[in-house]
This record gives C-alpha cells, sequence and structure tokens, in this order.
C-alpha cells in the first residue's frame, strides 16, 4: 500500500472515492452489457432469419429493423445520451446517475452488437440449414442448434468487442452524472491536474479489459474445432 | 416409393423466371438406386431437393411411401422428412460437434431412450466403419470420411429413402468408389432406397438399376441403366455414356486425322455397343462369312456395368452398297446398338 501511496500520491485521500467510481462502471458494464447481449442477440437473430433468403422471410420486418439500426448507430453516443433522457425518466423514473444511464448505454450497445451477431451468424453455411431442414428441424430448432450453436466462438468474440466499446461509452455517462471511472479521471485527473489519478484509470480499465479478453479467448479456445 | 407427378419447379428472379424442373413424372421403386444424371445446370438438384419439399414444387404432387407430401402441412412435412435422409457435396457437417454428436443430432427428434440412441450411434458408425473417429472433430476428417458421417447421420432415424446430391463430386475416383461401395451395403443390407444425383456416368455405371437423364429441366430419357447404356436415343445420354468409356478418344483421333480414321469411298465407321449376350466378336466373322462386308476394327473398349459386361467397337465397314445394307440391317436385328461415326 503504502509503495503504491509513493508512485500516485493522491489515491491516499481518493481511495475510498476511486472505489465507488469502479463500482458505478462495473455496474453499469453489468447491467447493461447483460441486457444489450440478450436485446442484440434477439435482434441479430431477427435479421438473419426474416432477411431474404432467410429461414423465416419476413422483409418488412427485416427492412424496419435494418433501418432503425442504422439511424440508432449513426447518433453520435453523447448526443443519443441526451436525447434519452425524457425516455429514460419514463421508463426507470431517473435520467440521472447510474440508473439513468442504463437506456442510453443499452440503446448505444444493442444496434452495434445486433450487426456484428448479424455477420457472424451469416458466416453459418447455409448448407447446415438446408441439411438441418431435411432432417425435420424447425425454424426455432435451426436458430438454437445449428445457428447459435454453431457460432459460438463468433458470438464470443464479438461480445468482446462490444464489451470494450461498451467500456469506452460507460466513461462518456459520467456527463449526465452516472460517476464511474470517465467521471473520475476528468473530475480529477483533468479538472484538479492529478496526472496520477489519469494513468490509475487508466490502468484500471486495461485490467477490466484483460480479465474480459481473457474470459473470452479461454471460451473461444475451447469451442473452435 | 417415390412418385413424382408432374413436377415443375420455376424460380422467379425479379423480372425474369429459371423454369429449373418441368414437367417431370418419375416412379421410384422400393429398394432400387435411381440415378439422375444430367450437365450442370439441368435441374438435378431442384428435382431431388423437391423430392423432401426442401423446394415447393410450383406445380405437381410428390408422393413419398404412400404419404402425398405437397398436401402436408409444415408439421407433417417435418415428420416425414425424417423417414427421407439426405446426403450432400459439402457434407454439411456440424463443425463445432464431434463425429458422435453429429450423428446423434437428428436423433434429438426420436423417441428412443438415452441407451437406444447410443447403441444406435455406435452401430451406424460400425456401419460407416468409423468406430475409431467418434471423437473426431469434422476438421479432422478426410472428405472420404466426413461423407461416412453424413451417411451415418442421414441413416440415424432408419429412414426409407436416402437422398444423395452429388455425394461423391468432391472426393477423388478411389474414395468415390469406396463411398458407392457404402451405399450399395446400405441398400442391400437395409433395403433403403436410394436416388442419386450426379454428373458422373461412371457413378450410375457402378451402382444405379435404373437412371433418368435430364436436360434444360426435362427428364429426357429413363430406363433401366443396361438398357441405357447399350441403347442409348438421345445425344445428350451417348454424351454421357462416352464420358464413361474411353471410346471417345476415336472422336480425337478423327480430329487428329489419323490414318487409320481415314476412310475410302463406300466405306462406313460405325460404333459397336453391345452387352454380353449378343456379343460383338461372331458378328464380326459373320458380316465377312455371310455378307461379304470387312469389318476392320480400330478401337475397342469393355465396359464393366453393375457386374454385366458392356462392350464397345470401332470398325470401319467396307463391301458392295447392298451388301453392307443388308449387313446394317442385320446389325440392327441383332440388337447391336450402332452409331454410323463416318461414312
Ligand atoms: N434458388 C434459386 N433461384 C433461382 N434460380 C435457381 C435457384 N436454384 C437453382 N436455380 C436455377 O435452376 C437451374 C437448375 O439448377 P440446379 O441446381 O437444379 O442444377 P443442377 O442440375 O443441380 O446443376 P449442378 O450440376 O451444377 O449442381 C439453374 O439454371 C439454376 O440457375
Ligand atoms: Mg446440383
Amino acid at each position: 500500500m503504502s509503495f503504491l501511496y509513493q508512485i500516485a500520491p493522491n489515491l491516499e485521500p481518493l481511495g475510498a472515492e476511486l472505489v465507488k467510481c469502479i463500482g458505478q462502471t462495473l455496474q453499469m458494464l453489468f447491467v447493461s452489457g447483460i441486457i444489450s447481449f440478450i436485446l442484440g442477440l434477439l435482434l441479430g437473430v431477427v435479421l438473419i432469419v426474416t432477411k431474404k433468403d432467410g429461414i423465416m422471410r419476413q422483409v418488412a420486418v427485416y427492412n424496419f429493423f435494418d433501418k432503425a439500426i442504422d439511424v440508432i448507430r449513426s447518433i453520435p453516443f453523447i448526443i443519443l445520451m441526451i436525447l434519452l433522457i425524457p425516455v429514460s425518466r419514463a421508463i426507470m423514473g431517473t435520467g440521472t446517475g447510474v440508473p439513468g444511464a442504463y437506456i442510453a448505454l443499452i440503446a448505444g450497445t444493442v444496434p452495434f452488437f445486433a450487426r456484428q451477431i448479424e455477420s457472424v451468424l451469416s458466416d453459418v453455411d447455409y448448407g447446415l440449414v438446408e441439411a438441418s431442414a431435411a432432417m425435420g428441424f424447425s425454424p426455432i430448432e435451426i436458430i438454437f442448434s445449428v445457428y447459435l450453436k454453431e457460432s459460438i466462438p463468433g458470438i464470443t468474440r464479438v461480445t468482446m468487442i462490444t464489451m470494450v466499446s461498451l467500456i469506452g461509452i460507460t466513461a462518456m455517462a459520467g456527463a449526465i452524472g452516472a460517476g464511474g471511472l470517465g467521471d473520475f479521471a476528468i473530475r480529477y485527473g483533468h479538472q484538479m491536474g492529478y496526472r496520477d489519478m489519469i494513468w490509475v484509470t487508466v490502468i484500471i480499465i486495461l485490467v477490466i479489459i484483460s480479465i474480459i479478453q481473457g474470459i473470452g479467448n479461454l471460451i473461444i479456445r475451447r469451442t473452435t474445432h | 416409393m417415390i412418385q413424382l407427378k408432374h413436377v415443375s419447379k420455376t424460380f422467379q428472379s425479379g423480372a425474369s423466371s429459371v423454369h429449373a424442373v418441368q414437367d417431370v413424372s418419375l416412379d421410384i421403386k422400393e429398394g432400387e438406386i435411381f440415378g439422375i444424371i444430367g450437365f450442370s445446370g439441368a435441374g438435378k438438384s431442384t428435382l431431388v431437393r423437391c423430392i423432401n419439399l426442401l423446394e415447393k414444387p410450383t406445380q405437381g404432387t410428390v408422393t413419398v411411401d404412400g404419404v402425398e407430401l405437397t398436401g402436408l402441412d409444415e408439421k407433417k412435412l417435418r415428420q416425414m422428412r425424417l423417414k427421407i435422409g439426405m446426403i450432400f457435396q459439402h457434407f454439411n457437417l456440424l463443425r463445432s460437434r464431434t463425429v458422435y454428436q453429429n450423428i446423434a443430432f437428428p436423433l434429438k427428434k426420436s423417441n428412443l431412450s438415452q441407451e437406444q440412441k447410443n447403441q444406435k450411434i455406435l452401430s451406424l458408425l460400425e456401419l460407416v466403419g468409423l468406430s475409431d473417429k467418434k471423437d473426431a472433430y469434422p476438421s479432422q476428417l478426410s472428405g472420404g470420411q466426413k461423407q461416412r458421417v453424413a451417411i451415418a447421420r442421414a441413416l440415424a432415424n432408419d429412414p426409407k429413402v436416402l437422398l444423395c446430391d452429388e455425394a461423391t463430386s468432391a472426393l477423388d475416383p478411389q474414395t468415390t468408389k469406396s463411398i458407392l461401395a457404402l451405399l450399395k451395403k446400405v441398400n442391400e443390407e437395409l433395403g433403403i432406397t436410394i436416388v442419386i444425383i450426379t454428373h458422373e456416368m461412371a457413378v450410375v455405371k457402378d451402382i444405379c438399376d435404373r437412371v433418368a437423364i435430364m436436360e434444360l429441366g426435362h427428364v429426357v430419357e429413363e430406363g433401366t441403366t443396361e438398357d441405357v447404356f447399350v441403347h442409348p436415343q438421345k445425344p445428350v445420354t451417348k454424351d454421357f455414356i462416352s464420358t464413361a468409356g474411353n471410346v471417345d478418344k476415336i472422336y480425337e483421333l478423327i480430329a487428329e486425322k489419323n490414318p487409320l480414321t481415314i476412310l475410302q469411298p463406300g466405306e462406313k465407321m460405325v460404333m459397336l455397343t453391345y452387352s454380353a449376350n449378343n456379343a460383338g466378336e461372331p458378328l464380326i466373322s459373320y458380316l465377312s462369312e455371310a455378307f461379304d462386308v470387312k469389318a476392320n476394327i480400330i478401337y475397342g473398349n469393355i465396359d464393366i456395368l453393375k457386374g454385366k459386361t458392356i462392350g464397345k467397337l470401332v470398325v470401319t465397314l467396307s463391301g458392295e452398297k447392298a451388301n453392307m445394307e443388308k449387313a446394317i440391317a442385320y446389325i440392327r436385328e441383332r440388337q447391336v446398338d450402332m452409331e454410323v461415326i463416318q461414312e
């Protein structure tokens, strides 16, 4: 501990605050990550099965989601966040703090993730889908046993990429008072000029990303044959 | 076992439409190996996919094992598909699953107990000769081994019919032979009706009982393999047959103006195709004895067709015009197929 305080002298007075901010970042990552994963996966599957050569072809549905994703993705996150404050108030009951950031974080992540899922699932050989249909499997069974099961390595890979991008946008959520490491770095590192605190935040974020990538790589290695 | 009645399939792409299959009627009998041969784009894959309704025919009816598939709803159709196995050119194995799990995959649809399923998978592995590869992943197998897994997988739910779409086209000749031998064994030991799509006459020659030839969406010729081989009617059929043996070399020789192929006035060059029961040798000596027509053998070839021999001889006939005509009439009478190559 004393060694740490030597190289980062401001850690002593700010330690408790830092821990609180790490907690906020992890909370945002965890809650919006899980919800975005589920929604994004669902949306990616909807895109792949409803498109022109899909197994449940519904061109109108495909076009709607396809366009919606493009529109949301083209809005810069910081603007999307402000745009969604009223929506968050309506759904979450608040537009600020960690709970007030969830809606924006999810809206900023789902379209990005869904597109990547769509691309991963479209790499599944259509021959497998046909072979399964010939074996008497229904479209729903094919989604789970073929599309999703065969794509676990790819899904893991894009989940990692998305998590890293989600960490990036949680740092911006500080702007609506959600706290977190980004907010910490701005308040103490930038406004108060404590350079050591910037380095501490960078290292913590690197550690979080390494853990995510470590887990991801392990899953990919176990599931690629 | 399989009845196709006036089946047509038209693909609509924008303003243009492709008539991939046009008014095809076939009756494939229980326990036979039926070949469908044709050049690329003839509509073979589309036709075979109409049998399990992976493609819905735009017209006509498909009946398998007495059930009209074209009249079923999706759920009943899926039930029927358990009775129709299918294998493909590119094997279509699930990469994330082992050989064992690939064969187990279609058994999700079965109501056997876990132990019965296990027994079933092990016996299928034995049938296709891959017991030692049970825990391998598809990426660790050769093409021939992958196709064996695919065959085992297609047999898991005890189908009555096995559809094979270019099942050997991605394999070398030797592996092709071994896969065909396996299909033959499946047909004989399990009594499964097999439909084989191919563009290789060698495949038909080896194992098919009957064959249909497709061209531009139509079945242009159909019959027992032997009949079609010995008495081909349509030009496309003759093309296929010449690709199976090496008699088409004669056309190269003619093109090269090889001295052997230069005819004197009044001579005819003909190709005789005969099966074991109307063998060619005595015929040739008889032509000279009875009609004073000399038959000079230029080229010969013997094919083995499902165990029967099919001979092909290219000969030049020379003699008096009237005698030649009588000789030719006699050849025809003997049921020896004759094609005039040059005159
Ligand atoms: N889904 C489709 N949409 C539009 N046209 C198609 C489709 N499937 C096949 N066709 C067309 O139908 C015709 C017959 O195709 P098919 O695949 O049945 O031929 P094939 O005899 O199996 O050829 P190959 O030996 O190359 O596999 C072709 O002209 C092809 O372009
Ligand atoms: Mg084909």
